[in-house]
């Protein structure tokens, strides 16, 4: 199977039709999430009173996760700087890393739920817990999405690589625009819901 | 192809110190919200280290700082659109359109 302009870029619009796609995409999810900031500031302002995040949030733990996150971008990169470099096995071990970091976001997460709810901390609590629910748990989802789009390209999606590495180096790129997006986002809701 | 290698080479170096940058901001971000400033500094150098941190991010691991024009272009409109989206609160609290 050969897409137009998969591999190659398109002469008009300089890049190719994937990369496109996916800075489309990009700013589709740049209106979700900014949709929920806008949220959050309207809550906030709107609020009598306002918890400042360290009060009923683990700041260490998200602080572990922010370096976890930034750490697998830069697998990431590496995973793609390899497969411009030919090499599969070192792409095979950095996206493999890139997974690996993105489990441990999770599972850190998951402590940090579960604390909450142990300490019968809902979203229906309070609104900061409601908008603290809605937007970590909608990026856990994108880290969750990333890593089945990133397991694929580190199992069968490898394939391509056979066939025609150039377009895998493209689609391993696009991934990574995803799997960056993500981490920029995480950039963002440390500060707002845990040190302000 | 060796002049390709040599190029990748130099970008591996580079994401190396955004990757030190990025974990000093972290460590900077953290230590800053321990010193309890007033609320409206205290919100502007946290949004200021942010933006920094995803500026980082976007240039040089989403490879920003080499990118075609089209792609500026597609995130010229997303900026537009993001600034009204986070404008809503203001005008939300001004209420410009029920006075």
């Amino acid at each position: 199977m050969q897409l137009p302009y998969a591999a190659t870029a398109r002469p008009d619009t300089g890049v190719t039709n994937g990369k496109l796609g996916t800075w489309l995409f990009l700013a589709s999810e740049v209106m979700l999430f900014g949709a929920l900031f806008a949220t959050y500031i309207i809550l906030r302002v709107g609020a009598t009173h306002w918890p400042h995040g360290a009060e009923l949030l683990n700041v260490p733990l998200a602080t572990i996760n922010t370096a976890v996150l930034i750490t697998s971008s830069v697998t990431m990169v590496m995973a793609w700087a390899s497969c411009a470099q030919r090499s599969l096995g070192r792409f095979r071990l950095y996206m493999g890393l890139t997974i690996l970091l993105g489990a441990v976001f999770l599972v850190i997460k998951y402590f940090e739920y579960a604390a909450k709810i142990h300490h019968h901390l809902y979203p229906r609590t309070n609104t900061f817990l409601a908008i603290y629910f809605t937007l970590t748990g909608l990026h856990a989802f994108h880290v969750f999405g990333g890593m089945v789009l990133n397991a694929y390209f580190w199992g069968p999606g490898v394939r391509l690589w056979r066939e025609n590495p150039e377009w895998f180096t493209h689609r391993v790129e696009h991934a990574g625009l995803f799997w960056h997006f993500v981490d920029l986002v995480w950039i963002f809701l440390f500060p707002t819901l845990y040190l302000l | 192809m060796d002049e390709h290698a040599l190029d990748i080479k130099k970008h591996v170096r580079i994401y190396i110190t955004v990757f030190v940058a990025l974990l000093a901001l972290t460590l900077i971000t953290v230590a800053v919200s321990y010193l309890h400033l007033p609320k409206v500094p205290a919100i502007a150098l946290a949004l200021l280290i942010a933006t920094v941190k995803g500026s980082l991010v976007a240039c040089y691991f989403m490879h920003l700082i080499s990118e075609r024009k089209l792609i500026f272009i597609v995130l010229i409109f997303t900026g537009i659109f993001f600034t009204g989206l986070l404008l809503l609160p203001y005008f939300t609290e001004m209420d410009v359109v029920g006075r």
